[in-house]
């Protein structure tokens, strides 16, 4: 079992998993969104690389309406 | 051709438009194409994460193809909020490097903090991004923006989101003189007339939202700001009449009016 923070919320997961994995787990794929993990942004190409491990923060945003 | 230019890129529109406070997505597309905006703003933000994912996007109304697309740091009032933001933007823009600046400093007046924005304009101009700035409308912090290297100079000309015009023209003129890269009007303009004036005080563009909008009908709204951008700047092009205070001076002719005394001899 791992904790990770996203979006500034606790999560658990079974074990470790890839970015492109919690993509697919959450519907998010397709959809523009950008990632940073822990302060440091993933470039897409990385998504199916990079293993989210115990204690990582993610950040998942899209554009939205602003001024 | 009158074009706006940033960082090398021509503009025929020299009115910039924001995307928030919108009904739907149908409504913010409708006042973009009616405001003839080629570069629009959109924040930056979390994504639900395993809900209501039939959401739509933003960008599917207002595609990267078609408008040049200005993310912006709005609700940072950290540099490093910003810088991340701006970061997590040229992601999702595919390397996209236009970016508009904000660090605010009080959630009451949405005021531009200047020291953290000096120090994270720094840190983006060396990143490669070309940074359109927010600032407040002193000349000085303008000049250190533009030193720094920001393609734009955006001064507010009063708060975000208030509608109160222009409130400090003297402030805006000395920053208009003294900037060698586009100045926008960012904040405050209300209605036509206020758009019209930044034009005419020789900003090279404005950028807003909440005028089109918070108005009654904000696709109205967005055809008059887009005819009011136009006449400033032709009336800055075209050199306003010089004031005369105290000193009428007719338009028609002062003679020939009828009934009124000759003064010429005929001699009969």
């Amino acid at each position: 079992m791992i904790q990770l923070t996203i979006n500034g919320e606790t999560r658990q997961f079974d074990q470790p998993i890839t970015i492109t994995q919690f993509i697919n787990q959450n519907n998010l794929q397709g959809k523009r969104i950008a990632i940073e993990r822990n302060g440091e942004i993933v470039p897409r190409s990385q998504f199916s690389e990079q293993l989210l491990t115990e204690g990582d923060r993610l950040e998942v945003v899209v554009a939205v309406g602003g001024g | 051709m009158d074009n706006l230019i940033i960082a090398g890129k021509t503009y025929r529109s020299r009115l910039l438009v924001g995307t928030g406070k919108y009904k739907d997505f149908t409504d913010t597309r409708a006042a973009i194409e009616a405001s003839g905006a080629e570069i629009v703003t959109v924040a930056i933000r979390r994504t639900n994460i395993g809900q209501n994912t039939e959401e739509p996007n933003l960008l599917d109304s207002v595609p990267p193809s078609k408008y040049t697309l200005l993310p912006n740091t709005a609700g940072c009032y950290t540099l490093d909020d910003a810088v991340r933001t701006l970061r997590l933007a040229r992601e999702l823009l595919d390397g996209h490097n236009l970016v508009k600046l904000e660090v605010l400093g009080d959630p009451r007046t949405l005021y531009p903090n200047m020291v953290e924005t000096l120090k994270a304009a720094e840190i983006l101009v060396k990143e490669g991004f070309d940074v359109m700035v927010y600032t407040s409308d002193d000349p000085i912090a303008a000049r250190q923006l533009e030193e720094i290297g920001c393609v734009a100079i955006m001064p507010l000309a009063s708060l975000i989101g208030s509608g109160m015009g222009i409130l400090n023209p003297w402030n805006l003129q000395i920053i208009i003189d003294n900037a060698k890269v586009p100045v926008l009007v960012d904040a405050g303009v209300g209605t036509a007339s206020d758009a019209a004036i930044a034009l005419e005080l020789g900003c090279d563009g404005v950028l807003m939202n909440t005028a089109i909008a918070a108005a009654q009908h904000p696709i109205l709204m967005a055809s008059a700001m887009r005819k009011a951008v136009e006449a400033g700047r032709e009336a800055y092009l075209a050199g306003r009449m010089t004031k005369k205070i105290y000193t009428a001076s007719p338009s028609s002719p002062v003679e020939g009016v009828i009934n009124s005394v000759s003064t010429i001899n005929t001699n009969c």
